[in-house]
């Protein structure tokens, strides 16, 4: 008898709090829509920080990157006031869902998991692991598919997404040298110690940005997952005005341009046509 | 929490690399340290006085900053200059410099502990100059310093975990890449951390073993 009541009351608390869950879940403060927008004469974007090249604090203390650019050419186009809201990886689609932003515009990569919680643009940067080669060391020109690794020297930071992936796919008779950090990694390419280097486009845009003895440019791509602007849910017309300019933006040159600008290398292959990668 | 010591298996191969690696690398610099320590130590007792000032130059510079800023300073830093060394390479290099340069400061202290008089009397024996070296410094010398050069050794060896840093794949860093790849950090770290508790007592008896051998029979007992 205990037990069923011990039973009957759990039940009730499960039931409780899974309503009270999805309550939180399923009525999200009301988004604004465009015309809301439009009317109050100010686009509100959440920004990186703390993730150059997307997003950082410059020297002037503005912050500046390849997402606050986009931000920048998006107001600009709606003619609208831009609001920069500085948010961390963790934190940017709560902002969304609680209506304090109008678009996240960080770095934001494409799940099922996301999916269900706020809506995507078109991919408007890219963002990719690869593997790269020294642009100024001639030898290394041929170096174009996983099955021209063989017989080289990669370097890749122990743990890491890309050092998974390569161990995965490198042909027999590459040599992976594992570092402990980005920064030993690094040290390791650019002190010639490894022939190529294992790594995400903003680390390599990085070291492009930094030193001039080496260059990474990317000789094989591993894998592919490139950024989206995220929308509260159920926005369609803010949708379509922001597919609209990113298309606009890639069909005129200014994602070109932030690409050169902040990743020092152009748009992959077919990423402007908005073939899906 | 679970222990599961089995996750551990199909990473054999690799434990099995990494103890030779770190075996192979231990006894060729302990080797080549402590010969090297030899020479540096009648060099610095009766060189020419710019061979002894670059001598104890080395020695200061050696004892006096972080092994693993020596190790990153061959591997990264001399690249610059036009050296470049495989991971392994510098990995000795370092781990070789750093023994000798400590060996000799221990093997100094062993030469001056032994009394003037022996001195005087090889050479009323008419022992040349060689043989004083050999039968009346040398030995008598290691037989006074041979507990701490062993413990000098041992440290060094341990202290060759940092060599995983510059993918050197050691003990230490199959260690890592083991715990990296299964998540299973307290099985991978114990099952090397045992490892190189054998290695170390192992490398003691052996010490111990080699000091009855050469020194004579007493030496190996202050271990």
């Amino acid at each position: 008898m205990t037990s069923l009541l011990h039973s009957a009351r759990r039940l009730l608390v499960a039931a409780l709090s899974t309503t009270l869950l999805a309550a939180a879940m399923v009525a999200p403060a009301a988004a604004a829509d465009l015309a809301t927008i439009q009317e109050r004469g100010t686009l509100r974007v959440a920004v990186p920080q703390d993730f150059p090249p997307f997003g950082s604090v410059g020297t002037d203390l503005q912050p500046q990157g390849y997402d606050i650019d986009t931000a920048h050419y998006l107001a600009d186009s709606m003619q609208l006031d831009l609001e920069l809201v500085p948010v961390t990886s963790a934190n940017r689609i709560p902002f969304l869902t609680t209506d304090k932003v109008d678009l996240v515009i960080s770095s934001l990569g494409k799940n099922p998991e996301r999916a269900q919680a706020i809506d995507f643009s078109d991919k408007y940067a890219p963002f990719f692991f690869g593997v790269f080669r020294d642009a100024k060391a001639s030898d290394q020109d041929s170096i174009d598919s996983l099955a021209e690794l063989s017989g080289h020297t990669v370097g890749v930071t122990r743990g890491a997404l890309e050092d998974i992936r390569l161990s995965e796919v490198a042909p027999e008779g590459t040599t992976i040298r594992r570092f402990e950090d980005n920064a030993t990694t690094i040290s390791a390419f650019l002190s010639g110690q490894v022939e190529l280097i294992a790594t995400g486009n903003p680390v390599a845009a990085q070291i492009a940005s930094r030193d001039a003895s080496r260059e990474p440019v990317l000789a094989v791509k591993l894998e592919d997952s490139p950024c989206y602007i995220g929308l509260a849910k159920g926005n369609p017309e803010l949708m379509a005005r922001v597919n609209e300019l990113i298309a606009q933006g890639m069909a005129d040159g200014t994602f070109e341009a932030l690409s050169e600008k902040w990743f020092h290398a152009p748009l992959p292959d077919g990423f402007a046509a908005g073939e899906q990668g | 929490m679970t222990l599961d010591f089995s996750t551990l298996l199909p990473y054999t191969d690799e434990l099995v690399m990494g103890l030779l690696v770190t075996v192979m690398i231990t006894v060729a610099a302990t080797l080549l340290g402590i010969a090297a320590a030899c020479a540096l130590v009648w060099f610095k007792l009766n060189g020419a006085t710019p061979l002894r000032v670059m001598i104890q130059t080395y020695i200061e510079l050696l004892r006096n900053t972080p092994f693993i800023v020596q190790l990153f300073f061959i591997f990264f830093g001399l690249p610059a200059l036009g050296v470049t060394l495989a991971a392994w390479q510098a990995a000795l290099i370092a781990m070789t410099l750093n023994l000798a340069a400590y060996s000799t400061e221990i093997l100094r202290a062993g030469v001056e502990a032994i009394p003037r008089g022996q001195f005087e009397a090889a050479r009323v024996l008419g022992l040349s100059r060689r043989q004083t070296w050999r039968h009346v410094v040398l030995v008598p010398a290691m037989r006074n310093i041979y507990p701490a050069l062993t413990n000098q050794c041992i440290i060094v060896m341990l202290g060759s975990a940092v060599i995983s840093q510059i993918s050197v794949n050691d003990l230490t860093w199959v260690a890592n890449f083991i715990a990296s790849r299964n998540f299973r950090n307290f099985e991978a770290y114990l099952v090397v951390t045992l490892i190189y508790l054998a290695l170390a007592v192992g490398m003691r008896q052996l010490f111990r073993l080699a000091g009855w051998y050469w020194l004579g029979g007493r030496q190996g007992r202050a271990l």
